[in-house]
């Protein structure tokens, strides 16, 4: 475990992956493995991505073709069109919304790391009496799901004043990103050797800078798959949005397209796909160069 | 305490450690343990006890008065257990139960047997692996409400991709209603609550099952065992643990669902898919307001969230203790 630490390696939570000689590979020959491997993998793979293919396509689609299935292949257009996309971004308020999203998921997010570097540094290397027991409780934090506090939490927004405004949701997020973030940060805290901060104690540095100097930068790797766990999070939060945000120009993107973009149309089906597409591009685009971070933040909650 | 003492009992250091005095406090609290832990924890504490432990306690608390939205804990009018005995016999309340019940057993169990047959897919030695794992990892990627749209728009009775794929092939003569008859609107957010969590289930499985050592394999295959056995008897015993943890997260988020019903049915038809959540929401903030009612549905799933942590946190520990393990 610990030689991951120095190197910087992406993922110091993930044990050493078992060694690529052949083994018993070879006792498996193609024509069985394309009929117990392949295929099945092959239908699930295209279940999963199916209804986002469905809705990219269809976010393209000219209107003539959307409902009608019958005279063109519903599955492929050759006529693509942005013109949903353009009457979502210059005839809706969708910039303001996914502004609205990103500044909410951007800003909760800076708040819940500070909160969770600190509260894991400390659980893992101050170990004050009972640190055991507030990291133990952190954790069932994590296992309280918004769909039972969103009631007395939309009464506690209004006695603080809160409600409708975006730090309804700034400063409820990191309820749910703490616990998970804690419990990473915690995991890559530990990978770091001890010997390292003796040294710098040694040279008279304090816990603070200990922290910000030396123990920080080596767990950039557990930061940023922590970051992006959060933000895909906030991205997703649709409860609190719902309940704690009134007005159109506050609400952020997944409460405004099912509340605002849901109107009678028959052909809205273009700008719902166009709004769901542009909603999710930028988290699959932030994902696409951070897959390593992405699922070593998952399992590595999980493995704790 | 013992501070105090210190110039009384040494009498001829006083001085020194009259000068030391002043800045002790300070000091011990910058060097103490106990209180640089409690000022590093400061931040996400009050995070977590004003928006988290709070409103939780409110809560409950809320469930036994008739609150109304807007109204405070102290000026609502106390109501005892009358919610709760006015849910026990409310019809809505106990098919929503009954619903929740369902769609979390039966979304689990398939999300579970999915999950782990492609995580043993995934461990198989294939080519463009990293390209797979990004792929199957989409749905989880793509916002829930956002993949909820979609599969809104796949379940269209008229316009349902499905049923017109199915007619060109001649198994169905007319399209299927997925979201107006009360058994296929159950199995249609089952299923579009399966395609999102399958990802995560399969993808943390998998780096469970990239710990085992394929020795394990080789000697139960000179040992004769069949591909069953080696399953049974060596892959599932060493990955229970992190499927007791899985699980657990699994069954938790999908008993406590909101979204994924909200946008695609609303708990409609007639209430054949309102979940608990669902219903909590529409008593509490939509139709009538009755904050306390709504407090006493979510109060009411806290006993099943409490067992399902409970068992999977016995079943953990016997697992552990099995294994020899200590508790790190």
């Amino acid at each position: 475990m610990t030689e991951t630490a120095n190197g910087g390696a992406a993922k110091p939570a993930r044990k050493p992956l078992v060694d690529e000689s052949e083994g018993m590979r070879y006792l498996e020959r193609l024509p069985r493995k394309l009929v117990t491997v392949y295929l099945p993998l092959g239908i699930i793979m295209l279940v999963l991505i199916f209804p986002f293919y469905w809705m990219a396509i269809t976010a393209v689609k000219p209107k003539s073709h959307l409902l009608d299935l019958d005279t063109h292949s519903p599955f492929y257009t050759l006529s693509p069109t942005i013109e949903h996309i353009r009457d979502l971004l210059f005839k809706t308020d969708y910039p303001l919304w996914l502004w609205n999203t990103m500044l909410v998921a951007v800003v909760a997010t800076i708040l819940a790391l500070l909160a969770s570097i600190f509260a894991a540094y400390a659980i893992v290397r101050i170990r004050y009496r009972g640190a055991q027991w507030v990291g133990g409780l952190i954790f069932l934090a994590y296992l309280v799901p918004p769909s039972i506090l969103f009631i007395p939490l939309s009464t506690v927004i209004h006695e603080y004043g809160l409600f409708d405004t975006p730090f309804a949701l700034i400063l409820t997020y990191p309820t749910i990103l703490i616990p998970f973030s804690t419990w990473l940060l915690m995991g890559y805290f530990k990978t770091i050797p001890f010997e390292l901060e003796e040294c710098a104690l040694i040279d008279g540095a304090s816990r603070w800078q200990i922290l910000w100097k030396i123990v920080l930068p080596l767990a950039v790797p557990g930061l940023i798959s922590a970051g992006i766990f959060c933000l895909t999070l906030c991205w997703n939060e649709f409860i609190y949005a719902l309940t704690f945000i009134n007005s159109t120009e506050h609400k952020t993107v997944p409460v405004a397209i099912v509340t605002a973009l849901t109107d009678g149309d028959q052909y809205r089906w273009g700008s719902l796909m166009a709004g769901a597409l542009v909603g999710s591009l930028p988290l699959v685009i932030l994902y696409s160069f951070f897959v390593e971070h992405y699922v070593s933040a998952m399992t590595g909650a999980v493995k704790e | 305490m013992p501070d105090a003492a210190i110039p009384h009992s040494a009498s001829s250091p006083t001085a020194s450690s009259r000068t030391l005095a002043p800045p002790s406090l300070w000091s011990r609290l910058k060097v103490n343990r106990d209180w640089l832990g409690a000022w590093f924890m400061l931040p996400a504490i009050a995070f977590l006890v004003l928006f988290l432990a709070y409103p939780l306690a409110l809560g409950i608390a809320y469930s036994f008065t008739e609150a109304r939205i807007g109204q405070d804990i102290w000026s609502a009018p106390w109501a005892g257990l009358d919610n709760y005995i006015w849910l026990m016999g409310d019809d809505q309340f106990l098919v929503a139960v009954f619903n929740t019940l369902f769609y979390t057993f039966v979304a689990s169990v398939l999300k579970f047997a999915i999950g782990l047959y492609l995580a043993v897919l995934l461990n198989n030695h294939l080519p463009f692996r990293a390209l797979i794992r990004a792929i199957v990892l989409v749905p989880f990627i793509v916002p829930t409400v956002l993949s909820a749209i979609a599969f809104w728009w796949i379940f269209d009775p008229q316009f349902s991709i499905v049923s017109w794929s199915l007619r060109q092939m001649g198994i169905i003569s007319t399209n299927i209603d997925f979201l107006g008859d009360p058994w296929n609107a159950r199995w249609s957010v089952i299923f579009a609550n399966v395609w999102r969590g399958v990802p995560f289930i399969a993808i943390t499985l998998l780096a469970g099952l990239q710990t085992v050592q394929p020795s394990l394999y080789e000697a139960a295959t000179i040992d004769g065992a069949s591909r069953w056995q080696m399953f049974r008897h060596i892959t599932y015993p060493l990955l229970t643990p992190i499927i007791a943890v899985v699980m657990t997260f699994s069954v938790l988020f999908t008993f406590t669902d909101f979204q994924l019903i909200k946008v695609l049915t609303n708990g409609g038809p007639a209430g054949a898919t309102e979940l608990m959540a669902t219903l909590s929401y529409n008593r509490a903030i939509l139709g009538g307001q009755r904050i306390g009612e709504g407090a006493a549905i979510s109060t009411a799933m806290i006993p099943f969230l409490l067992a399902c942590i409970l068992i999977s946190w016995f079943g953990l520990q016997r697992r552990k203790w099995q294994q020899g393990e200590g508790n790190d």
